[in-house]
């Protein structure tokens, strides 16, 4: 069985590809061992067209996060995820604003008004992926410009941001957490509709809990990122109702809850026809968010 | 000192019994993934990692981390015996080592490889022990202009490092570049060069490149000279490694130069190919005979080597202080750590202290353990050179495709590495050299994107390479060195014209 990670090594993605895998042999979930293909090229593309030619292939998976939608919107690689069978969203990935813990900014609203007194650089993952998106989200709501400025990893862009090379970051929980609690970086809000679930404190003082959403600050702007299991196109109802309920005991495994407790995950999960629906929502969504960016590589 | 007391407690940790019988696996294991090209460290323990997770983090960061230091060690192998290096900081070791093969002194060679990479990476764990968190803290340092700057010094390094015409030279760097330009580009999301073809879009991997590069084309060549590899004859036993030993000690300065520089790519995190490409150009540049290199000096060995250990070794500090990988493997070794349940970055040296010190502690026992395991196996390396052509060439050509298979499970890979190997031949052939091809292959892409992330701060100012002393520091000692060649000539000049001055 083929567990293809359409991104790099060491990523959240292949992270979470290979706790899968480590909780599916330690628990003796399936007979036939997993082994994890790492397919990084052009942003996930290379991952896309295999799973797209391999249809009807029972024993291949792929993991996809938010390049599932942005990366053909902005290559114009010819692949939708209309090409491949929906299994199951396993988690949804939050995204925090982070700004250095030594600047001035304690809110939202103060960071908003610096950057439109002087054109401020917001660091990310990658170019017309998820954290350029948001970051034009945000420009687009609040009318301040930011410079965008993209770099390999969410690790790097968390290490420039405590070393003050950029002005702000929308790092997922896992990649920052750690420095918000060594006191480097200080979050302002969370691009989700309702605050995160964990309470246990992180600091001295604070919880995922206690960060307020950006809503609640002023800051129209929700974005969550999908962590989902996919199968190629053309594969029988019984074996993706298999897989469905070889995630569905993954995801009740204490290493599981582990690791949604650390990167404070929204453990919401869908299959079937609501996982759907809510595909083709979020790549509508995906597709008016970059056009009025200006990331299409084919505008309509 | 605090620090003694954690690690001899961290001692006690490593040296239970069942943690060193993990520790000789991890070794034997890195050697042999060392060994095959492509097949390289990050590979090996990302296939591993699932099989750690039943184990307590510490025996499986231990063993991990070993099978990184045996990879580490297994790289230089093959570059030396076969001109095939097994992972990419092993390319600068070809250039001296392999001509030394040549002259039989394949034992030799290893010995000195073996011996400066342990030299190496243990003067990087003592820095690891005594000054992490001061050095965690430099590395925050280092923005998009300072990265470049240090990608700038390590081609100023290395120009003029090929003999022969330097418009060549050029020509060959270009090249690099071009091909290190094709498939995705980070900055913009777009694709580059990919003319609508679906196996484009990976790009060149470099270790498909040099696979054919080097591999192949050196195939190619010894098929046209007779099927025959020279050196053949040379004697060999466990007394070569004391020879070697005997000798080494008179290039105290030039390891000690070449960790220092490990260390300092390794932290900035630059990793251990740039570091193995820069320690060899510097010690060609001071060395009294610099057209030696390139002919089989046992400098043009140790230097990389321990540059290139000392860079990997000490790539494992900002994955730990601050949780950015230095290198690809730390990269896979950082997932691990998560799916312990370990946070790497600042918070682990305060909360973790068993599992961090357990694992510099086995940093040192690991590479002692390594160092004995390649030691002992030199001879056996060495003989490897007595196996009639015509069998080890087919087993050559079997383990590069696969080696270049593996790099990313593609198949046009091995197509990739045929024509790579082909354009090698036609290179070595017209007097192109290969070396800065591939500098610019495996470090172009990250130092374009250094440029442009650089650009984009300062909307656009080349001034922001100056604007503090550390890359002005940096970018001024990299065209220093650019210029060094223009300057002794300068000076010779003016000398024999004082001369001339004074003679008349």
């Amino acid at each position: 069985m083929q567990f293809v990670v359409p991104a790099g090594t060491g990523g959240g993605a292949d992270q979470m590809a290979r706790v899968i895998q480590g909780i599916v042999s330690k628990h003796a979930l399936m007979r036939q061992p997993m082994v994890v293909v790492n397919k990084a090229g052009g942003a996930g593309a290379e991952g896309f067209l295999e799973a797209k030619g391999a249809r009807g292939n029972p024993h291949m998976l792929v993991i996809t996060l938010s390049n599932l939608f942005t990366t053909p919107l902005a290559t114009g690689v010819p692949f939708s995820w209309k090409d491949l069978t929906p299994v199951t969203m396993m988690a949804l990935d939050e995204f925090v604003f982070w700004v250095n813990a030594n600047s001035s900014w304690r809110s939202v609203q103060d960071l908003i008004a610096a950057a439109k007194q002087q054109r401020l650089k917001i660091g990310g993952t990658g170019s017309k992926q998820e954290d350029q998106i948001i970051a034009a989200a945000i420009t687009k709501a609040s009318g301040a410009q930011f410079t965008y400025v993209p770099f390999r990893g969410g690790g790097e862009v968390a290490v420039q941001l405590v070393g003050g090379h950029i002005d702000a970051t929308v790092n997922n929980p896992i990649e920052a957490v750690t420095h918000w609690r060594s006191g480097a970086l200080r979050p302002l809000c969370v691009f989700d509709t309702k605050r995160l679930a964990d309470t246990g404190k992180m600091t001295e003082t604070q919880a995922w809990s206690d960060i307020p959403t950006c809503r609640e600050q002023g800051l129209d702007v929700d974005y969550l990122m999908l962590r989902g299991i996919f199968m190629p196109a053309g594969v029988k109802p019984e074996q993706v109702a298999f897989y469905e309920g070889l995630m569905a005991k993954v995801r009740e495994t204490p290493e599981w809850k582990d690791l949604m407790q650390q990167g404070a995950f929204n453990t919401t999960s869908l299959t079937g026809e609501a996982f759907g629906a809510w595909l083709a929502r979020e790549d509508e969504r995906h597709r008016s968010l970059m056009q009025d960016a200006g990331f299409l590589a084919n505008p309509a | 000192m605090e620090e003694i007391g954690l690690l001899m407690q961290g001692f006690a940790v490593a040296l239970q019994p069942g943690n060193m019988l993990l520790m000789l696996v991890g070794v034997v294991l890195g050697v042999l993934i060392g060994v095959l090209p492509g097949l390289g460290g990050a590979n090996g323990i990302a296939i591993l990692l699932p099989l750690t997770f039943a184990m307590p983090p510490v025996s499986a960061v231990i063993m991990l981390s070993c099978i990184y230091w045996g990879a580490l060690f297994g790289g230089a192998i093959t570059s030396i015996l076969f001109n095939i290096p097994g992972e990419p900081w092993s390319v600068a070791t070809t250039f001296d080592g392999y001509p030394m093969a040549q002259q039989g002194r394949a034992g030799e060679a290893l010995t000195a490889a073996f011996t400066s990479s342990f030299f190496g990476a243990f003067v990087a764990v003592v820095m690891i022990t005594f000054v992490a968190p001061i050095i965690a803290g430099f590395a925050l340092r280092f923005g998009p202009p300072e990265f470049f700057a240090v990608m700038f010094l390590s081609f100023a390094c290395f120009v003029g490092m090929a003999k022969g015409s330097p418009l060549k030279t050029l020509a060959a760097m270009m090249l690099g570049f071009l091909l290190a330009a094709v498939g995705m580009d980070t900055v913009t999301g777009q694709l580059r060069m990919t003319f609508g073809s679906e196996e484009m879009i990976r790009g060149f991997d470099f270790l498909v490149a040099v696979i054919g590069l080097f591999g192949i084309s050196e195939i190619l060549c010894s098929i046209e000279e007779g099927l025959h590899f020279r050196g053949q004859k040379a004697k060999i036993d466990l007394k070569v490694v004391l020879r070697t030993w005997a000798e080494l000690p008179r290039h105290w300065f030039l390891a000690i130069r070449s960790a220092l520089i490990g260390c300092w790519m390794g932290i900035t995190p630059a990793g251990a190919t740039p570091a193995s490409f820069m320690s060899y150009g510097v010690a060609r540049r001071m060395s009294k005979d610099p057209a030696g290199f390139g002919q089989g000096r046992i400098e043009g060995v140790v230097a990389p080597e321990t540059a290139a250990h000392a860079a990997g070794t000490s790539a494992l500090l900002p994955m730990l202080t601050l949780g950015v990988p230095g290198s690809p493997t730390a990269a896979v070794l950082l997932g691990g750590l998560i799916m312990w349940g370990l946070q790497p970055g600042p918070m682990l040296f305060v909360e973790q202290k068993e599992f961090v010190w357990g694992l510099v502690a086995s940093m040192y026992l690991g590479n002692v353990a390594g160092l004995l395991v390649v030691l002992v196996a030199v001879p056996w390396f060495a003989a490897i050179l007595r196996v009639p052509f015509p069998i080890i060439a087919a087993l050559i050509l079997t383990v590069c495709a696969i080696g270049a298979y593996t790099v990313s499970n593609a198949e046009f890979d091995i197509v990739l590495m045929l024509i790579f190997g082909i354009v090698g031949y036609v290179m070595k052939k017209l007097d192109y050299p290969l070396a800065p091809l591939v500098l610019a292959l495996v470090l172009g892409d990250r130092t374009e994107e250094a440029f442009r992330q650089s650009l984009l701060v300062s909307n656009g100012d080349l001034g922001i390479f100056f604007h503090n002393w550390l890359s002005g520091g940096i970018m001024a000692a990299g065209i220093a060195l650019l210029l060094w060649p223009a300057l002794a000539w300068a000076r010779a000049a003016l000398a024999s014209g004082l001369g001339r001055a004074r003679a008349a």
